[in-house]
């Protein structure tokens, strides 16, 4: 559905993408974690035509993305890192102006945003401006989906919604694979990447891994452990002066240590037990 | 079709929801247009006058009277002796003074003016001399011999009234205003928004975009000169003698040559900001200063002269004064329409190639 050959772009000095390479299967959830800087906007932004890349080739439904730009811009739904819609229409008035913008109306292609639009639907009548994050975002979901299209590109979507919302989001997106479209989601948080059928970890402008979620996880090359104690931030010098030690850093309410080897040395005060490695660890693991 | 209704729609809902701006189109007319109609005008009017206490002689009642009649002039006091006169200067009792020499042989008048502002001064002394002029007229029924009387005719303005100058000016800067700071600050709200994102991202015409952004304002221009023409017509009294028609027409060419370049501006310009002060410092202060809405464009050095060619407002107020002042024919101001159909093409040629199609 999408592919990308070789994407590189740069802003002056800066490099944003180096030679980035994947492709998308139809109908899956294909996600892009990584921190802000990254280079996830300017991926989306050569996705739906809105830049040219330096070099390299991107493909949209069979579409050159510079060629046929046109036509692209027919059959994908695009809802940017921040909320575009217009604040001093309501709710309803941008719903309608999408749809119309796209040869649409809201009518025939209800069936696709009801269970989003319903949500909202109780605030037809108000300004966006006035509608809180998690509604905005609902808002901003119907909009880029009313003209059914048949990939969407969803640029950090979940970036300053609550936790609750952000669970109902991504199970809103699982119903809109159910119906056969293609989404093309970034987020920089770590504990989404499992929602998604494909992920590809992406770190100042290259592409770390690009895979399945539970295919990065299964790679990942060494035994990893949970250092717990009473003081992290004392543990932690402690723990990167010992030689033994070849990598460590605090997640959460413990330390993940990975020693030489696998030689686990006994300190003492602390609990050292054996865990299953996140995507995170596996990013932390590939940006060294 | 329907995707360009609900586009001009929109325009429509974002110009009738912001108050300010509301407010400001509909207002701006008519403030500008009463500021300019009244409040200020190079009329001369309400000249305070001193006169001597005593007028004795038959010319000079009559002058006095004159003087009385004439509803430019407050008589607002009396002078006995020369040393007042400095005095009602000083303390901003008269405009002009006017000192008679009391012997009836030698019947000499003498005007005295504040030239603090010499271009009033002028006027307020040769206002005064017509009247002296005029009462000595009827006094001498025959014209010595020899002595040449121009006899003045003031064409199209007999009363010399500055709003005949000013209506024209007035409809020159505010369609530039509406048309284009409205034009290139919507278009860059867009951007600055991230909604222009959204409208790139569509199958939407760019042209359509130009175009759905340039019918709401279109229409309120139309409007606002309208309404600029029914208030120089009934409240300031400017005759309407040409033909409202070629009037509307070249009227809409200027709101062309206008809305292109709001388009031009929203091109360059990546905030309101930056659009507002492009058009502000770019649009408005040529407009004011070069056209000749205030200062003659024959008074000006040549090199400004030259520059007040490419301002539109200059050659669109030429022609609003031919044909709604002077009411000549559409043939006599084929100059001023033509240069102004040539700016518009270009404009908007070259605005239309620079609308970029992605993100700058």
């Amino acid at each position: 559905m999408i592919t990308v050959e070789n994407l590189t772009k740069s802003y002056g000095e800066v490099e944003a993408l180096k030679d980035i390479s994947f492709h998308i299967d139809a109908g899956k959830i294909f996600g892009i974690i990584g921190p802000d800087g990254a280079g996830k906007t300017t991926l989306f932004r050569i996705l739906t035509t809105l830049m040219m890349a330096d070099s390299g080739q991107a493909t949209v439904d069979g579409l050159d993305v510079v060629k046929d730009f046109a036509r692209i811009r027919h059959c994908i739904g695009y809802m940017p890192g921040r909320f575009s819609l217009y604040q001093d229409l309501t709710v309803e008035e941008n719903l309608h102006f999408y749809a119309s913008v796209f040869n649409t109306s809201i009518k025939e292609n209800y069936y696709l945003v009801q269970d989003i639009y319903k949500q909202i639907e109780p605030f037809k009548k108000r300004r966006a401006g006035d509608l809180s994050g998690g509604m905005k975002q609902k808002l901003a979901l119907s909009c880029a989906l009313i003209h059914r299209p048949k990939a969407l590109m969803l640029d950090e979507p979940t970036t300053g919604v609550d936790p609750v919302s952000r669970k109902e989001f991504w199970s809103m997106l699982q119903r809109l694979k159910e119906q056969g479209i293609t989404i093309l989601v970034s987020t920089p948080y770590m504990d989404e990447a499992t929602k998604c059928d494909h992920i590809a970890l992406m770190q100042k402008g290259r592409l770390l891994s690009v895979d399945t979620p539970e295919r990065i996880v299964a790679a990942y090359p060494d035994v990893l452990y949970a250092v717990t104690g009473d003081n992290n931030y004392r543990l932690l010098c402690k723990l990167k002066e010992n030689k033994e030690v070849k990598m460590c850093y605090i997640s959460g309410e413990s330390l993940r240590v990975i020693f030489h080897k696998n030689n686990v040395p006994a300190i003492e005060g602390v609990e050292i037990r054996q865990v299953a490695p996140t995507i995170e660890d596996c990013f932390i693991q590939l940006m060294q | 079709m329907k995707q360009f209704i609900s586009f001009v729609n929109k325009e429509f809902r974002h110009i009738f929801r912001d108050k300010r701006t509301m407010l400001l189109l509909l207002g701006m007319p008519v403030v500008q247009m009463i500021l300019f109609g009244f409040a200020i005008t190079t009329e001369v009017r309400n000249i305070n006058i001193c006169t001597p206490q005593t007028w004795n002689y038959d010319p000079q009642i009559r002058i006095m009277e004159g003087f009385a009649a004439n509803p430019y002039f407050n008589i607002t006091g009396t002078i006995g002796n020369s040393q007042e006169i400095d005095e009602v200067f000083r303390e901003g009792k008269a405009d002009l003074v006017i000192v008679l020499d009391a012997q009836r042989t030698n019947p000499a008048i003498q005007l005295i003016a504040d030239a603090t502002d010499p271009n009033t001064a002028i006027t307020e002394v040769a206002y005064a001399t017509r009247i002296i002029h005029e009462a000595q007229q009827v006094a001498v029924t025959a014209i010595p011999q020899g002595q040449i009387i121009p006899n003045v005719r003031m064409l199209y303005n007999p009363q010399m009234k500055s709003a005949y100058n000013f209506v024209p000016g007035v409809m020159g800067l505010i369609l530039m205003l509406i048309c284009a700071m409205m034009t290139s600050i919507s278009i860059v709200r867009e951007k600055e928004m991230g909604t222009m994102e959204l409208l790139l991202v569509s199958p939407v015409k760019p042209f359509s975009i130009i175009l759905s952004k340039a019918v709401p304002y279109f229409v309120i221009s139309t409007a606002n000169m309208l309404i600029i023409i029914l208030l120089a017509v009934y409240l300031l009294h400017v005759p309407l003698v040409g033909s409202m028609i070629w009037l509307s027409i070249i009227s809409w060419i200027y709101i062309l040559v206008c809305l292109s370049l709001g388009l031009l501006i929203s091109t360059v310009a990546q905030t309101q900001v930056a659009a507002m002060l492009i058009s502000g410092v770019m649009l408005m202060m040529p407009a004011l200063l070069l056209s000749g809405m205030i200062y003659p464009v024959e008074n000006m050095p040549a090199i400004l002269e030259g520059v007040s060619c490419i301002i539109p407002a200059r050659w669109y107020i030429a022609a609003v004064k031919k044909l709604m002042i002077q009411g000549l024919e559409i043939t006599y101001v084929a100059k001023e329409v033509a240069i102004l159909l040539l700016m518009a093409s270009f404009l908007l040629t070259v605005s239309l190639k620079k609308f970029s199609l992605r993100l700058q």
